[in-house]
C-alpha cells in the first residue's frame, strides 16, 4: 500500500471535483467558495500538499483535542501529539463548502470530533470528507465522500500516515500497546 | 503572622507520574513544567478571533469550586474565566460569610464540598500549606489546585510567569531575571524561583533590604543585591513584587517613600537593564510604591499580557488535573 500512489489518485479526484462542481451544481451552490481542511497532522499534511498541487490560494488547519470524546478515559494526554498544529482557518466558514481531509478513517470519532470544532468558528453550507485510507469498523454513522482505498488491517494495528524530508508520504504499521 | 502547617511529603502526581493536583512548583520536573506550558499554548486558540465559540467542553459536567480564604480579585476571576472556558460549573465561596466564619474547621468545610460532588477545587489560603493538607484528605477524583498559601507557593502564578519570560524570550538558557522587593513574605518569588531553576536560568537575582529577603536553602544559588543599579545591570527580565504590609511586622520595611527612594522601579534604573527587557509583576501593584507609573504602562512592560496569559495557564492545569 503506496501512500505515494493513494495521494495521487486523492488527487485528481479532487482536482476532478472541483472543475465538476461548477457544471454541476445549483447558481447559488456555484457561489459557494470551496476551502480544503486538514485534520492535524496526517491529514493538514494532505490538505497543504493539495492546495500546492492545485494551486489553491489557502488550506485549512483542524485540531479535534478540544472536542474529543475520550478525555474522560485518556486525560489530555491524546491532546499532545498534534499540540503544534492549533486550528487555523484563514477564511470565513460561515456559507464555505468545506472538504475535510484526513489520512485515515476509521471509527469516525475524529470526524465527529472535527466537525464540533468546525462549528465552532461558524456554519459552513456544505462539508465533505475526503480520506486516503478507509479502515471500516466504524462506530458512527459517518461516511467519507471519496476514498483512495479501503484497507482492512487487525484492529490491534494503528496505521499513521508519515511525511519524510521530502515531503513525501508513508504509511507506517504499529502494534497497538494496552 | 500565621503559623504555617509544618512540611510533609504531599503527592501531586499519581501512580503513573501524571499531575492530579497543582500544591507547589517545588521540585516539579523541567518535563512537567514545559508540558503544562505546551499545553497553555494550545489553550491560547480558544480566544482565536475567528473562533465564534470562545469555548471547549473538556470539563462539561465538572464543578470547579473556588474555594478563597484570603482576598483575592485577579487569581479568582481569571480562574473563574478560566473554568468557563471549559464549560465547568463555576461556584464562588464567599468565606467571609461561610461556615468558616461560623467555627466550622477546614477539613469539616472540604467534606461538605465533596458531599455537593466538588470535582476541582482551587484554594487560597493565609497558612503555608493548607492546600497540601486539603490534598491529603480528598478522595482520588477530587484535584485540588493551590490558588496561594501563606507566604509559601503561587504555583499558577509561577507557571504564567515561566509562560510570559518564554512567549517574549524564546528561551531560559541565557536568561538573566531579577526579582525585586519583597522576597520574605513572596510565594510567588518562591514559586518563580523553584521553575526558573529547573528551568535552567542560569542567573536569577534577588534585589531588596535584607529584612525582606530570606536566608534559607530556598534561595540557593540566588545572588543577592541590596542595591538596584548592581541588580538590574544586563538582565533580560525585571520582576517586581509588592509590598505585603499584611504579612509584616513593624519596621521590617522602610516607611513611606523611604521605599520607592532606594528600591522603586524607575525609568532611569530600568535603562541599567538590556534595552530589551521586559517588565513583569504579579499584581496588586502599588504605582509610586515598587514601581513608576511610567514603567507599568511604559513598552517595556508586559504587565498585562501576564493576566491574559494566567487565563490560559490555568485552563491548561484544570484540564490537565481533571483528566488523570
Amino acid at each position: 500500500m503506496k501512500a505515494e500512489v493513494l495521494y495521487r489518485k486523492l488527487l485528481v479526484e479532487l482536482q476532478a471535483h472541483l472543475e465538476g462542481a461548477s457544471v454541476n451544481l445549483s447558481a447559488a451552490q456555484i457561489n459557494q467558495p470551496i476551502f480544503l481542511a486538514g485534520l492535524a497532522v496526517g491529514g493538514a499534511w494532505l490538505a497543504e500538499r493539495l492546495a500546492k498541487d492545485l494551486a489553491l490560494p489557502q488550506f485549512g488547519v483542524i485540531n479535534v483535542a478540544f472536542h474529543r470524546d475520550d478525555y474522560a478515559e485518556k486525560g489530555l494526554s491524546a491532546m499532545r501529539s498534534a499540540s503544534s498544529m492549533p486550528t487555523h482557518l484563514p477564511f470565513e466558514v460561515n456559507g464555505a463548502h468545506i472538504i475535510l481531509i484526513d489520512d485515515v478513517l476509521s471509527t469516525g470519532r475524529t470526524v465527529r470530533a472535527a466537525l464540533n470544532e468546525l462549528f465552532d468558528f461558524g456554519r459552513p453550507a456544505r462539508v465533505e470528507l475526503m480520506v486516503l485510507a478507509d479502515r471500516g469498523k466504524r462506530e458512527l454513522p459517518i461516511a467519507a465522500d471519496f476514498v483512495a482505498e479501503f484497507i482492512d488491517l487487525p484492529e490491534q494495528q494503528i496505521l499513521a500516515l508519515e511525511k519524510d524530508a521530502d515531503g513525501h508520504f508513508h504509511f507506517h504499521i504499529e502494534e497497538r500497546h494496552g | 503572622m500565621v503559623k504555617p502547617i509544618a512540611k510533609q511529603a504531599v503527592k501531586q502526581t499519581n501512580a503513573a507520574g501524571e499531575l492530579t493536583h497543582l500544591l507547589t512548583l517545588e521540585g516539579m520536573p523541567k518535563e512537567q513544567i514545559v508540558q503544562i506550558l505546551d499545553t497553555a499554548q494550545q489553550f491560547v486558540s480558544v480566544t482565536d478571533p475567528a473562533r465564534e465559540v470562545k469555548k471547549v467542553p473538556l470539563l462539561r459536567g465538572k464543578s470547579v469550586f473556588n474555594l478563597f480564604f484570603e482576598n483575592s480579585t485577579r487569581t479568582r476571576t481569571t480562574f473563574e474565566i478560566a473554568a468557563n472556558r471549559l464549560s465547568a460549573d463555576v461556584i464562588n465561596l464567599d468565606i467571609s460569610t461561610s461556615s468558616t466564619a461560623k467555627g466550622e474547621s477546614l477539613i469539616d468545610t472540604i467534606d461538605n464540598l465533596i458531599a455537593m460532588q466538588a470535582d476541582i477545587l482551587v484554594v487560597r489560603h493565609n497558612v503555608s500549606r493548607a492546600p497540601m493538607e486539603i490534598a491529603q484528605h480528598v478522595p482520588s477524583f477530587v484535584h485540588v489546585i493551590n490558588a496561594g498559601d501563606g507566604s509559601h507557593q503561587h504555583p499558577t502564578q509561577g507557571l504564567l510567569d515561566m509562560y510570559t519570560m518564554r512567549h517574549f524570550k524564546h528561551d531560559f538558557r541565557n536568561l538573566k531575571v531579577a526579582i525585586i522587593g519583597d522576597i520574605v513574605h513572596s510565594r510567588v518569588a518562591k514559586s518563580n524561583i523553584h521553575a526558573l531553576t529547573t528551568l535552567g536560568c542560569p542567573e536569577i537575582r534577588v534585589i531588596g533590604p535584607e529584612s525582606l529577603l530570606p536566608s534559607d536553602l530556598d534561595m540557593l544559588g540566588v545572588k543577592v543585591f541590596h542595591e538596584m543599579e548592581a541588580g538590574l545591570k544586563g538582565v533580560d527580565v525585571v520582576m517586581t513584587l509588592r509590598i505585603q504590609k499584611e504579612r509584616m511586622e513593624e519596621g521590617q520595611v522602610p516607611e513611606g517613600n523611604a521605599f520607592f527612594k532606594q528600591f522603586g522601579l524607575t525609568q532611569a534604573r530600568l535603562a541599567l537593564a538590556k534595552p530589551d527587557a521586559i517588565v513583569m509583576h504579579p499584581g496588586p501593584m502599588n504605582r509610586g510604591v515598587e514601581i513608576e507609573s511610567a514603567v507599568a504602562d511604559g513598552p517595556q512592560s508586559v504587565i498585562l499580557q501576564q493576566v491574559t496569559f494566567g487565563i490560559a495557564v490555568r485552563m491548561a492545569v484544570m484540564s490537565m488535573v481533571a483528566g488523570n
